[in-house]
């Protein structure tokens, strides 16, 4: 029923845990609601300088595939800056977990919650941090 | 100890030993066609299916002419519900039944709709026992039937049969129940019960798949049905096709099995499950139970343990076979429409897990169960963004939940 690959970030789930909300350069994104069943909360912390995303966390309440997919999406934003994190769809983590038709949803909410991290962290920075650090 | 455990006995149970053994030579030398009248093949193949009959017709009070045959308990339900609505169709149009009901009932009423037939489908209360008030009130005089679960397969529940039975009666319609999980687990006698027509499943009592019966009172009143199935007018009519002489034979062995062996079996499983339940809520806390401790099947449990999705709690404890009442396990997204009926919030419904224990559970894996669920759930919360903001404070309910 599920892939190795799933398997995997359930058991040894990446990036477990919280950055501090308050802190300018943390971004936080939490999308899905209790009701369907699915809830992400992916934050990266960006660093200023370069634009790059330096640390990324999340706690997910979902199905296995939902926490597969949310381990996965820190494990890529991380080193990432943010136009590359952008970039990052949905049809990549379903590819790479091997997700079946049913929980491609999964992967469609670890890519919105990407996207309101993000958009979390320019608000608080005023539009600033988008391309900053590319080269 | 044996893994996986097997805890869900409510989906199926194992072919006892004794019932396979009874079964084994009507698959071999005892092959005869039960409709034979000719020959002794035929008459060993009839002779063991009345004996069944009789040993169906002991457990649960009836008499061996008022048991049919049929695939098993969906078939029984569709027999009744539709036989019944087709046969008495110039006296009324109206089926009283439960939102909690299976499906096998369920859409067989909605199917009805369709065909002009009005169905009222009455919410249960929180503890998901109906509210015979309004059972009462939803009787008319176009009313053929009242259908009602005797114990739900999802958290147990047992309704008040014999006043539903009674209540039924009383306003001229004629009384269904879908016994599934309750024939072999607790005592039925349709007499005092008042019941008229009863579906029964071989599987979910230890017998095998593929065989059921349909209980049709005979007497005060005589309950008549347009057969569903027609060809050789087997089963006095109401139900054609040649009789799966195996497996009535271990419908009626499961059937004895259970009549000396229900009470103290009963007494045990209840035990086993309050076991779990005090583990489970003693290791864990927000842990809910859904439906009456009450009135409830000796084997089941059904918990939500809030903030962890049930699947992912099952992919944790993959070495033990239980049942989520959550959306991904099953086609639906949708959480169980019994939570849902109960009154259970969608977010609370994607936490329950369904235990279901029966004759094969011991001690030692039930404490295997309770400290690997603990342990998984904790794990599940550390994981969970709601656990911790209902550590923090928040109330979940108030906070802007984007729902697409």
């Amino acid at each position: 029923m599920y892939s190795n690959k799933v398997i995997d970030h359930y058991e040894n789930p990446r990036n477990v845990g919280a950055l501090d909300r308050s802190d300018p350069r943390v971004g936080t994104g939490m999308v899905g609601a209790p009701e369907c069943g699915d809830v992400m909360k992916l934050q990266i912390k960006v660093n200023e300088e370069t634009g790059v995303i330096e640390d990324a966390k999340f706690k997910t309440f979902g199905c296995g595939s939902a926490i597969a997919s949310s381990s996965l999406a820190t494990e890529w934003v991380k080193g990432k800056t943010i136009d590359e994190a952008l970039a990052i769809r949905n049809v990549d983590i379903v590819n790479e977990l091997s997700l079946p038709p049913v929980k491609i949803h999964c992967s469609v909410l670890a890519e919105d919650a990407i996207k309101a991290a993000i958009d979390d962290y320019r608000k608080k920075n005023h539009g600033a941090g988008g391309s900053a650090g590319r080269s | 100890m044996k893994k996986p455990i097997y805890m869900d006995y409510h989906a199926t149970t194992p072919v006892d030993p004794r019932v396979l053994e009874a079964m084994l030579p009507y698959f071999g030398v005892k092959f005869g066609n039960a409709a034979s009248r000719n020959h002794s093949f035929g008459w060993e193949a009839e002779q063991a299916v009345e004996k069944a009959r009789k040993q169906i017709a002991d457990l649960i009070g009836a008499t061996p002419k008022e048991i049919v045959f049929t695939s098993g308990a969906t078939e029984s339900d569709n027999l009744a519900i539709k036989g019944v609505v087709e046969m008495y169709a110039e006296r009324g149009n109206h089926i009283v039944t439960v939102a909690t009901e299976h499906k096998a009932v369920l859409d067989t009423c909605k199917k009805l709709r369709k065909h002009g037939c009005d169905v009222t489908f009455l919410a249960p209360h929180k503890d998901g026992l109906i509210d015979l008030d309004e059972l009462r009130a939803a009787i008319t005089e176009k009313t053929l039937l009242v259908s009602v679960m005797y114990a739900n397969n999802e958290i147990g529940v047992i309704q008040p049969i014999r006043e539903i039975g009674r209540i039924a009666r009383e306003r001229g319609g004629l009384f269904h129940t879908d016994a599934t999980q309750a024939v072999g687990k607790v005592p039925i006698r349709v007499d005092d019960d008042n019941i008229d027509l009863m579906s029964i499943s071989a599987h979910k009592m230890y017998g095998p798949k593929g065989i059921g019966a349909l209980y049709v009172r005979r007497k005060n009143p005589r309950v008549q049905l347009t057969a569903q199935m027609d060809g050789g007018g087997h089963e006095r009519g109401m139900r054609s096709g040649t009789l799966n002489v195996p497996g009535i034979v271990g419908l009626g062995e499961a059937c004895a099995i259970c009549q000396t062996e229900m009470a103290g079996e009963s007494v045990r499983l209840a035990a086993l499950r309050d076991r779990l339940k005090d583990r489970l809520l003693a290791g864990l806390d927000e842990v809910y139970i859904n439906g009456s401790m009450e009135h409830r099947l000796a084997g089941n449990l059904n918990m939500s343990f809030a903030y962890v999705e049930g699947e992912s709690l099952l992919m944790g404890i993959s070495d033990i076979a239980v049942s989520s009442g959550s959306a991904c396990t099953s086609a639906t997204l949708e959480p169980s429409y019994v939570l849902r009926a109960l009154g259970v919030g969608d977010a609370l419904a994607h936490t329950s897990i369904r235990f279901g224990l029966g004759r094969f559970n011991t001690e030692e894996e039930v404490d295997y169960v309770a400290a690997r669920v603990i342990e998984v759930v904790r794990k599940l919360r550390e994981l969970s963004p709601l656990y911790e903001m209902a550590k923090e404070g928040v109330d979940l309910s108030q906070v802007g939940w984007n729902k697409e």
